[in-house]
């Protein structure tokens, strides 16, 4: 007895005192400037034909910047503010200039039940007001659960359009059942009618709209220039982030397999693999908590043409994630310590920008 | 030897809970501010509250916590952006806008100032909650 006991003591004091950090070394080969400032939780943007900006906030306020100025767009959707919920990501259609369709997703409490869940709405801008505003996805059942909204829109070469929701804080519930919402990849004609070929579409009772599923908490998507491929990326718990190439149908196993553990430190699976599951392209241990994912595809920073990059809100950077034959061979640290990276995105210039916390939207630059 | 190392295993995982059986308003509040720091706070704070360094401020032996109550109320109520010093360290984030009820505000609120080593037996109730203003 007494010896079990004195083996257990260097057991708690290590877990008691492990603190994770991660070791990706810092790049400092690169500037940046501040292009928009003062924002709090910038959780979307885009640029528009006329290269101003559309910005979301998470507390649900839509943000026209165009020659450093700010106007609020009128005719927001109400937003369900709790937890990790707001007023999330934005896109336009890939012929925004065509037939003027944005689109953006949003805690909505719309529907049967106290709480809220994800909603997919599109509209037009006129007059800095959104206008002919149309949802073509609200997930149910709402719930006051806080965590795990999602979200992230992202149109495929075909023009179909793929946006993510999380599990809503109910693990062993949603994300392994396709017949309930959440902890999904969900997929979408331009109008949100349902493509006749999703993979579950002749499945009774299923969602339809679902793409893939086994999915915690996707808040970065984007596809891949060179291959055409939509890519996400997911929060784990404590550790267990994942980056997953989107395939049709497929299942990426939360939370039957996972490599994370439980924030208290417990277990909750032994499995990190399983057949019938997708292994991710890559995980994070411990995680960075990553949020916003953009590729470089111009030629603006030598040497980084085709680099994956991933914002991490936890460790306050952009991870520059070097890829070799589909794999994460590298990582480093880009804008070290600026603050809690939400959003990236390649801008029509070519120039990557970065929305953080608590400081507005910056313009990374090649060091001169 | 072994009574001491039991004893030693208790206090690492004990607290002293005579303050909450003498109260069991705070203990109720206590067990469902459990409940809201699962669900709001963890991911950041962690379970430990410990948070992480530079990102997200501690809650446990947080001299913030423990001498800014009306301030920490507020952050809860209302979130928070702008510098604060924590421990002596400087924090420049932004916690959103939570959009818990004031109910649930003070039951985190005192679960969370009497969870690891934090203690405090001055009870925060609704109606204070309700009186903070943004």
């Amino acid at each position: 007895m007494i010896s079990k006991l004195l083996y257990l003591i260097p057991f708690i004091f290590f877990s008691l005192n492990s603190c994770a950090q991660d070791k990706n070394p810092v790049n400092t080969n690169h500037d940046y400037e501040v292009v928009v400032p003062d924002l709090s939780i910038p959780w979307g943007f885009v640029f528009l034909p006329d290269k101003s900006m559309l910005i979301n906030e998470k507390e649900g306020k839509m943000i026209h910047f165009k020659d450093g100025k700010k106007i609020n767009i009128e005719g927001v959707p109400e937003i369900y503010n709790r937890g990790q919920g707001g007023l999330l990501d934005i896109a336009l259609h890939p012929k925004y200039e065509e037939n003027g369709w944005l689109y953006i997703t949003y805690a909505s409490s719309e529907g049967e039940g106290e709480g809220g869940h994800t909603a997919l709405m599109r509209a037009k801008l006129k007059d800095n007001k959104l206008v002919e505003k149309q949802v073509l996805y609200k997930a149910t059942p709402n719930t006051t659960k806080g965590q795990h909204f999602g979200s992230r829109i992202v149109f495929d070469n075909d023009g179909y359009l793929y946006f993510t929701i999380g599990e809503r804080g109910e693990r062993d519930v949603n994300p392994q059942d396709i017949t309930r919402d959440g902890g999904k990849v969900y997929r979408l004609n331009d109008d949100g009618t349902i493509p006749s070929d999703n993979p579950f579409y002749n499945v009774p009772n299923a969602k339809k709209a679902i793409y893939t599923y086994g999915n915690r908490n996707p808040q970065g998507m984007a596809l891949n220039p060179t291959t055409g491929e939509v890519w996400t990326h997911e929060h784990g718990p404590r550790g267990g982030d994942e980056i997953n190439i989107v395939k049709k149908g497929a299942n990426y196993g939360w939370p039957v397999i996972s490599y994370g553990i439980n924030y208290s430190g417990t277990k909750f699976t032994d499995k990190t693999a399983q057949e019938g599951m997708e292994q991710p392209l890559h995980y994070w241990v411990p995680s960075i908590a990553p949020s916003g994912m953009a590729f470089i595809s111009s030629d603006k920073y030598p040497g980084w043409k085709g680099d994956l990059l991933v914002g991490s809100l936890k460790f306050e950077y952009v991870d520059k994630c070097v890829l070799k034959d589909g794999k994460v061979v590298k990582e480093e640290r880009l804008l070290d310590g600026l603050g809690r990276v939400r959003t990236i995105n390649e801008g029509p210039d070519g120039y990557i920008y970065v929305g953080i916390e608590n400081l507005g939207i910056v313009k990374l630059l090649p060091k001169k | 030897m072994l009574n001491t190392i039991l004893l030693l295993l208790l206090s690492l995982f004990c607290c002293d809970e005579t303050e909450t059986k003498q109260n069991p308003e705070l203990k109720k509040s206590i067990e469902r501010g459990a409940i809201v720091y699962e669900d709001f706070c963890m991911q950041c704070h962690l379970p430990d509250g410990k948070g992480v360094p530079k990102a997200f401020p501690p809650l446990d032996n947080s001299d913030y916590l423990k001498n800014k109550r009306q301030e920490s109320i507020k952050a809860i109520k209302y979130g928070m952006s702008g510098k604060i010093t924590v421990n002596g360290e400087i924090y420049n984030a932004a916690m959103a806008p939570l959009g818990l009820t004031n109910e649930e505000v003070a039951d985190v609120m005192n679960y969370i100032t009497n969870s690891w080593s934090n203690k405090n037996t001055k009870i925060i109730t609704v109606q204070e909650v309700s009186k903070i203003q943004p």
